[in-house]
């Protein structure tokens, strides 16, 4: 690992909690790093455990579900 | 309130005060004076830079004064309408002639200043008042220093410190040093409870906020020695599921001291305070806290005086509109209502239910005009592009230069241009501007676009106004997706522009992604039955049903009893004085003469089926069956009284509960007044383990009647042995006065409850008084058991509908503040005791205000439902592991023959279901998707984030 590791971080943020405060943050300019990619779901139990082990299995360095 | 910004039938109106109103309930002109905001609001798109740019510096009220805004401004990011506003009396134009920096930087060209000041006539049906309080300012009180200490703050202040908008984003600190304070005090009732600052009613709410404020400070501060210390005379934790928070609050080491403070002087080296109080055992003692909070309390709202002159509305002593028990938000002048703390000090729960109570009782003045004047769009037909390949449309906006100032804006759209079946690609100044929006749909017409794809702000504001663009062009809303490439990128990675457009890319790669993937999708239609059923014929049940009715619902009113009336035949009088038996005969006749209501008497509920818009029930009515189909049921069906199993009750006839004690008082006057001594017990059954909550009514009821014995006869010694004394609000006034006639107060405590004892023929009452510290013995000529009221037996009726209910037994409502009368069940709504103990006037607003959310289903005769639901596909095999973990009870079972053998698969009930997916992340067979958000569609984003990582390693 070098010294400039930046890890990719796969975000599945739930469209009525953690999304919402997701782009609360941005309109409150709260600044965190670029590593992480979002999905959107209408709930993170809709989150099927088969998408977030793929997700692992294939590089990715990280998954967060938020909800 | 982003919803009441965005409702197609609301218009709001900013920066506006009533001048006059003339007229008649249901014609009323009302004229308004609209001051100038000096920014257009169809061209304002709050992108800020008008603020930044700005000068000069401005003390921030929503802030309280703690940090700065700009003289043009918003009060708050999630203010609505969002739009920037200049504050004349401290812009430097304005007062100085130059400057005009934000004319200069606005994007957009919205800034005017010369918009003149409007006057505009508005003709209304109805007018509700919900002006608000004004919470209580100490300054000048010199006991707390107030303005002289820094480390001495108010409620609201403290609010803000602890906010992570507000000046120290949420980092706690001691204003004084900046450092995190340790010891926290709060006083309460700073202006309320105390007639030598005017104020001799209780705020009602003051007590709960500072115990969630201590509480909430554990979490923002570090070390195990930190330590919350609230100054209180009576906690009053008297709403549903308080008693338990502030229980939690003790065992988790919060000090309750129960002292009124007299000074609070200055800490060392100034620094903090110190707080002089006396213990309830008499002794003088001195202590340091880093941070006091002054849980001030509410002031009726600086203009009341002004607005009841207007209205012709009464006032109370306290400058509180004046209002009834049994028409709680109607005023004296007919067609105007008030609602929220403007009628008295009140929590959050109460003032959403009162204003829903406001809406029923205004609409009653439009329902000859209901409809008339509400508006619904038209859209062209919509094209089938379902044999078509997919053309991708990609809108990559730059939102001035909120996006383009930190993501390269034409890198993205040519990448963009790269990705498979993208069509066409543009970058818009501002993609939501009405004219982009009318070109956007002019380019899917011209590029035969069927996907399309907006990189712009975010799905949760601004999804509905581009599905509408694609409908205005012809397509199915649903073939849009959006890349959230500003709140979730170039507004959070300021510092990091090359990685923000990396993501950029990464964002539009998936939404493309995705949008290939998206299909038409149908919101669904029901009809809708436009009948009510009413649970219950109490007050509240009978309330909700006449209201109904008035708003001509056909509706069923089902009793079980039979008589209506309930609990309140076996009241006297509401603490205001009013009677309750004529009211409620009044009531009855009005129920059972409604020629839109019909009343079962002995009879109930058997069986539901349906669901929101479509119920149906068979309700046996003295044997026979009758079968009802409605749209919405309100649930009103009561509590009881709790019969104590201590206190010797049952045992002699002089002691008795409360409802028995009125039965006495209504009936036996004459010999009640000759009692040469009454006794009250409060918290008999409620506030103990088995029954953590407080049963609201109780302290104002023994208060009542302790006057009403006082007024029979002065000679009479009439003791009130308490816990807390929980007179919220104006009721305050009873307490002040019954201690004014010489009601003694004794208190004790859950540890050390008093023991009732006979002796011979005497009825005799020890109880430890706190301040001697000695047990004293009162002989009882009556002893008044101020029992609990407990939830009715419902078990069957819970079963049916499926509702849920606390630990305690009463229902349990949608959301405990914002959605206090809808239940968990759509459709289903809540009114009076079998939520939770309450007085008349509060079980009234709550009919009242379940008749107003029951409308909104029952206005129409077709109901829209969401599209985003839940759908079983081939390979659903039955196992029905789905079944239960839905949390809305969507889903069923069916058995269904196929060349002669029975398979089973699931069906769900799209009124029902809610999108959320658990049964989809359940299935272990894909036999059960999300629409729009299909395994595929989500697989299909993972695989973009897949795709570039692999490229960026590579």
């Amino acid at each position: 690992m070098s010294a400039q590791f930046e890890p990719v971080i796969l975000g599945f943020l739930c469209n009525w909690c953690a999304y919402a405060g997701s782009d609360l943050a941005g309109v409150s300019r709260l600044q965190y790093p670029p590593n992480m990619r979002v999905i959107r779901t209408m709930c993170s139990g809709m989150v099927h455990p088969r998408l977030v082990v793929d997700a692992l299995e294939r590089g990715l360095d990280g998954v967060i579900v938020m909800g | 309130m982003v919803e009441c910004g965005r409702h197609l039938n609301i218009e709001l109106l900013t920066l506006s005060e009533i001048d006059t109103i003339s007229g008649q309930p249901g014609n009323f002109l009302v004229t308004l004076r609209q001051h100038p905001r000096y920014v257009d609001m169809d061209k304002c798109i709050a992108c800020g830079l008008c603020s930044q740019k700005c000068p000069r510096k401005v003390p921030d009220e929503y802030q309280m004064g703690v940090g700065t805004r700009k003289a043009i401004y918003i009060s708050y990011n999630q203010t609505v309408p969002l739009k920037y506003v200049i504050d004349k009396d401290h812009c430097i134009y304005f007062q100085k002639g130059k400057c005009k920096a934000c004319e200069k930087f606005c994007p957009t060209g919205a800034i005017n200043f010369d918009e003149p000041e409007e006057v505009r006539t508005v003709n209304v049906g109805s007018v509700i008042l919900a002006p608000g309080y004004k919470p209580f300012d100490p300054t000048g009180f010199d006991i707390y220093n107030y303005e002289q200490l820094p480390d001495v703050v108010t409620g609201l202040e403290y609010e803000r410190l602890l906010s992570a908008s507000g000046p120290f984003q949420g980092h706690l600190v001691q204003p004084s040093t900046g450092r995190e304070p340790k010891k926290i005090a709060w006083i309460q009732c700073v202006g309320s409870r105390n007639k030598a600052c005017g104020n001799g009613y209780c705020s009602t709410v003051c007590c709960m906020y500072a115990v969630k404020q201590s509480l909430v400070t554990a979490e923002h501060l570090h070390g195990d020695d930190i330590q919350q210390t609230i100054f209180y005379m009576d906690l009053r934790a008297h709403n549903k599921e308080f008693e338990r928070y502030y229980n939690d609050a003790m065992a988790k080491g919060v000090r309750f001291i129960r002292s009124r403070p007299h000074s609070v002087d200055p800490g060392e080296k100034n620094i903090g305070a110190r707080i002089y109080y006396v213990t309830e055992d008499g002794q003088q003692v001195r202590e340091d806290f880093d941070l006091v909070v002054l849980s001030v309390g509410l002031e009726a709202p600086a203009d009341a005086l002004e607005l009841a002159a207007k209205f012709g509305l009464k006032l109370d002593q306290y400058r509180f509109a004046d209002t009834s028990s049994f028409a709680p938000v109607l005023t004296q002048r007919e067609g105007v209502y008030v609602c929220g703390a403007f009628s008295g000090p009140k929590s959050i729960p109460r003032s959403v239910t009162d204003a829903s109570a406001a809406a029923t009782a205004a609409a009653k003045n439009l329902v000859t005009a209901r409809g008339t004047l509400t508006k619904e769009k038209t859209y062209p037909p919509e094209r089938d592009v379902s044999g078509e390949e997919p053309r991708v449309g990609v809108f990559v906006c730059s939102c001035g230069i909120n996006i383009a100032n930190t993501v390269n804006v034409p890198e993205v759209v040519d990448y963009a241009k790269t990705l498979p079946y993208v069509q066409y690609v543009e970058n818009n100044l501002f993609s939501c501007s009405t004219d982009t929006q009318v070109l956007m749909a002019e380019k899917i017409k011209e590029h035969n676009l069927n996907r399309i794809v907006v990189a712009a702000c975010t799905p949760r504001t601004h999804e509905a106004l581009f599905a509408d663009t694609l409908r205005e062009a012809g397509l199915n809303g649903y073939l849009l997706e959006m890349a959230n490439i500003r709140n979730q990128n170039s507004w959070v990675h300021q510092q990091s522009p090359e990685a923000a457009t990396a993501k950029a890319k990464d964002q539009v790669r998936m939404a493309v992604a995705k949008a290939l993937r998206d299909f038409p999708l149908q919101r669904l239609s029901v009809a809708v039955s436009q009948r009510a059923l009413v649970i219950g014929g109490g007050l509240a049940g009978m309330t909700a049903a006449l209201d109904l009715a008035d708003r001509n619902y056909e509706t069923v009113l089902v009793e079980k009893s039979d008589k209506l009336g309930g609990n309140a035949w076996f009241l006297n009088k509401t603490w205001k004085g009013e009677d309750i038996r004529t009211n409620l005969q009044v009531l009855i006749a009005k129920v059972e003469n409604h020629p839109k209501i019909k009343v079962l008497k002995q009879a109930e509920v058997k069986s539901v089926s349906g669901s929101v818009g479509n119920f149906q029930s068979d309700i046996i009515v003295a044997g026979r069956t009758e079968t009802v189909s409605y749209g919405i049921a309100v649930l009103a069906i009561g509590a009881e009284e709790y019969k104590p199993n201590e206190y010797l009750y049952g045992q002699d006839a002089r002691i008795k509960t409360h409802l028995e004690f009125d039965a006495e008082l209504r009936e036996r006057s004459a010999q009640v007044a000759k009692a040469g001594s009454a006794v009250f017990i409060q918290c008999v059954g409620s506030r103990e383990p088995e029954r953590m909550y407080c049963s609201r009514v109780c302290c104002t009821h023994s208060v009542h009647s302790a006057i009403k014995l006082k007024e029979l006869n002065p000679d009479m010694q009439v003791f009130i042995l308490y816990r807390d004394i929980r007179t919220y609000g104006k009721r305050e006034d009873l307490y002040t006065k019954a201690r004014e006639l010489g009601v003694l107060f004794i208190r004790y405590d859950l540890e050390n409850k008093p023991k009732v004892r006979k002796e011979g023929d005497n009825l005799l009452v020890e109880v430890v008084d706190p301040i001697v510290q000695m047990p004293v013995t009162i002989p009882a000529d009556y002893l008044v058991l101020a029992s609990a009221i407990v939830p009715r037996q419902h078990e069957q009726l819970m079963e049916l509908y499926k509702y849920n209910v606390n630990t305690d037994g009463f229902i349990n409502e949608a959301h405990p503040k914002l959605r206090p009368v809808d239940s968990l069940v759509d459709g289903l709504f809540l009114a009076g005791l079998c939520h939770h103990p309450k007085p008349i006037n509060e079980s009234v607003s709550q009919a009242m205000a379940a008749v107003s959310r029951a409308g909104v289903i029952l206005a129409k005769e077709r109901m829209s439902l969401d599209a985003i639901k839940s759908y079983p596909t081939e390979k659903c095999d039955g196992c029905a592991l789905c079944v239960d973990v839905c949390p809305y009870m969507a889903i069923k079972v069916e058995e269904y023959r196929d060349n002669g053998q029975v398979h089973r698969r699931i069906v769900t009930d799209k009124a029902l279901c809610k999108g959320c997916g658990l049964c989809a992340a359940t299935c272990p067979k894909d036999g059960v998707e999300v629409h729009g958000f299909t395994m595929e569609q989500l697989q299909a984003q993972v695989d973009a984030v897949v795709a570039g990582f692999a490229q960026a390693g590579a």
